[in-house]
């Protein structure tokens, strides 16, 4: 009975200060949705309206008909006619446009000629994305009276099964919810303990006969609920903004998600009893932060990694969330069916809970 | 004495952090229900052998048993008994009074049936009532230390082991924050203070002082005045500068202290005729001053101790 009533104690004096901290109360909602907003909005990859610098050396018939089914595409927003290709190169030095398309003056006989290409276009290498975008310029069709339509057939054809309309925040939203609840969890509690360690509280509570345990699980619990509420946040609003489905179990989403958060408080858990100062566990948490991001699967398609990276990436707790979360709602999986990613999460959440109690000593030195 | 009269007896107790030697075997005898003091300069090691006393530091050498405990082994076992105030204010800002109290409570796992009286008889105690609702962050100095003390007995401890607890409080607040040590002493709790203020090292029923981490005198206040095994001069001069100038080059003085115009000359005993060198020197510098023999005072006792071994030789 003691033990219990001391780890609600603990508990019960987390919630009152949580509740006092109005910081920590905007961050419970308002990363949530900010980042919601951000990625749902921001990150596209299916790309319009770039910039697009033009130097038509040919100006005949068919060269307008190809700017025309340029800007047809809406991929290309035609910005400005230059008259050489030398101001073309300076436009893109500058970034003031993407691509530039140079149509040679003999880009009439070039067309007929399939030795030759037809025109250029130059391309911003530094940005991946846009050098991806052009390529697919390349597949443009020619109409033109005189030249036979060279018509590809495609030998293959893509399916994209879960996301038919291939919309981005489908794809990003279930890894975003691994994002963020990573992000708020670890960073509640990586402060958690050092917090009351530069502020003098510990001292005395290691006084008292209050044990490691009861300290760190108190600590833990409000924010397993609050790790909840904002999975909720999240699914909410991915649903009214960007009619994200949730098409297996929302249950099993919960129980996924339960245990992931358990796994990051407790990662967190153990950092706070690591470092000195409540700067440090920051920096703690953004050193975890970025291979999470990048190596779980999350932004890079897991199986093209490097053997290294995806070691790294089968290592964090995230990686195997958004499998779960990517499973459950797009692909109306059950947790039955992916068992080896939740008993990770379940076995990691553990072994960091121990770890964090155990490197907790109730002494000073 | 018998080691069942003793809360606190501790032998060869040391600390070391890396190459510095905070507290240096320590030997300490704390009786039963005594106010014992612990009196020394900064970084001296009260706070660390406070800290190796209620299990927070493993001792480098030497061993302690508390209330017929050894520590740091058994250390869990003393925490429901002992009340700990730290020197540095550690209870919760974004709390109230009532909160912080109900928390220390709480964990101290006082029933239910008796918590609420008992929390109310606290603010009583310690003059809180007011207070309940305030934030402790918001508390001044004084009510800081009332609330800490508050905690420090809720659960009614054997021992109380308090760091400083009167740091940054008025003389008066001090009078009544001793009062209630008394009082808690009376009624049987052992009660081992730190403190920096002579007054209050004069209240101790019993008084170590430690210098560099070791123990350089250790009774009763009055016994350790009574022997400092030095002749205390009384000076009092017009010119108390150009006194103590004169006085200081004399190679048999130990210490020279300016308390306003007067002068207190710490001579060892062993030099039979201080007295009369301080005179001498005085009117052959001119200097018209009148110099008497005095009684030591807890502070000559101070000074006298934490006398460097160099100064004492010279
Ligand atoms: N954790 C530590 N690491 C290194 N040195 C320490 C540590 N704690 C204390 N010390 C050193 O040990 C010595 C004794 O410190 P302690 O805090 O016990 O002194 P104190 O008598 O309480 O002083 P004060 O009156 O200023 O509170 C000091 O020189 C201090 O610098
Ligand atoms: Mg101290």
């Amino acid at each position: 009975m003691k033990p219990l009533s001391r780890l609600m104690a603990v508990t019960r004096k987390e919630v009152r200060q949580m509740r006092r901290d109005r910081l920590t109360f905007a961050m419970i909602f308002g990363i949530p949705l900010l980042q919601i907003i951000l990625f749902g909005y921001a990150i596209n990859t299916d790309v319009r309206n770039l910039k697009t610098a033009i130097v038509d050396e040919a100006n005949t018939h068919l060269s307008r008909d190809f700017v025309a089914q340029l800007t047809a595409t809406q991929v290309t927003d035609i910005h400005v006619h230059v008259s050489t290709v030398a101001q073309l190169e300076d436009l893109l030095r500058a970034g003031e446009v993407s691509i530039g398309v140079a149509i040679p003056h003999d880009f009439d006989r070039r067309v007929a000629d399939d030795t030759r290409a037809a025109a250029h276009i130059l391309v911003d290498g530094s940005d991946p994305t846009i050098v991806g975008i052009a390529d697919g310029l390349r597949n443009l069709p020619l109409r033109f009276d005189t030249v036979m339509e060279k018509q590809r057939t495609e030998l293959i054809e893509v399916r994209p099964y879960y996301n038919p309309e291939r919309r981005t925040p489908v794809n990003i939203i279930p890894g975003l919810i691994g994002v963020i609840l990573m992000m708020t969890m670890m960073i509640f509690t990586a402060v958690a303990v050092v917090r009351e360690r530069e502020r003098g509280n510990l001292e005395l509570l290691i006084n008292t006969p209050v044990t490691s345990a009861e300290l760190m699980i108190g600590k833990v619990l409000p924010y397993i609920f609050i790790g909840l509420v904002q999975l909720a946040v999240i699914l909410i609003a991915g649903d009214l903004l960007f009619d994200v489905p949730v098409r297996g179990s929302v249950l099993d989403l919960y129980i996924a998600g339960c245990v992931y958060i358990a796994a990051n408080l407790a990662l967190g858990l153990f950092f706070s009893t690591a470092v000195s100062s409540q700067f440090q566990a920051i920096q703690l948490t953004f050193f975890m932060m970025l291979p999470s991001i990048l190596l779980s699967g999350f932004v890079f398609p897991f199986d093209g990694m490097p053997q290294i990276a995806r070691w790294i990436g089968e290592a964090l707790p995230i990686t195997h969330f958004i499998r779960l979360t990517r499973g459950i709602m797009l692909r109306e999986a059950g947790l039955g069916d992916m068992a080896a990613e939740l008993i990770f999460l379940g076995v990691f959440a553990f072994v960091a809970m121990t770890a964090a109690a155990l490197r907790f000593s109730k002494r000073l030195d | 004495m018998n080691i069942d009269d003793l809360a606190i007896q501790a032998r060869g107790l040391s600390k070391d952090f890396g190459q510095l030697r905070a507290v240096d075997r320590l030997d300490l005898d704390v009786p039963r229900a005594a106010i014992y003091g612990f009196l020394g300069p900064n970084g001296s090691g009260k706070s660390t052998t406070i800290r190796m006393l209620c299990g927070l530091l493993t001792p480098t050498e030497g061993s302690a048993n508390v209330l017929g405990v050894d520590v740091p082994g058994h250390a869990g076992d003393l925490k429901p008994r002992i009340g700990y105030m730290t020197q540095r204010f550690s209870l919760f800002g974004d709390l109230t009074v009532y909160e912080n109290l109900q928390f220390i409570a709480e964990i101290y796992s006082i029933p239910v049936n008796r918590r609420a009286a008992r929390i109310e008889e606290v603010l009583e105690n310690y003059d809180l009532v007011e207070q309940r609702k305030q934030f402790a962050a918001t508390m001044s100095g004084g009510q800081r230390q009332r609330l800490a003390l508050g905690c420090a007995v809720i659960h009614k401890p054997e021992l109380l082991l308090l760091d400083e607890p009167t740091s940054a409080v008025d003389p008066q607040s001090r009078r009544d924050f001793w009062a209630n040590l008394f009082r808690l002493a009376e009624a049987g709790t052992t009660i081992l203070v730190s403190t920096h203020y002579m007054d209050e090292a004069e209240r101790c029923h019993r008084l170590a002082i430690l210098d560099h981490g070791a123990k350089v005198a250790d009774g009763p206040p009055q016994e350790l005045q009574r022997s400092t095994g030095m002749t205390i001069i009384e000076v009092l001069a017009d010119d108390p500068y150009h006194a103590q100038t004169a006085i200081s080059a004399l190679p048999v003085v130990a210490s020279v202290t300016q308390l306003g115009i007067r002068l207190r000359v710490l001579i060892p005993e062993s030099v039979g005729d201080g007295l009369e060198q301080v005179r001498k020197v005085l009117s052959d510098h001119g200097i018209d001053a009148d110099s008497r023999l005095s009684s030591a005072s807890l502070e000559d006792v101070f000074v006298a101790v934490t006398l460097d071994e160099k100064q004492v030789a010279a």
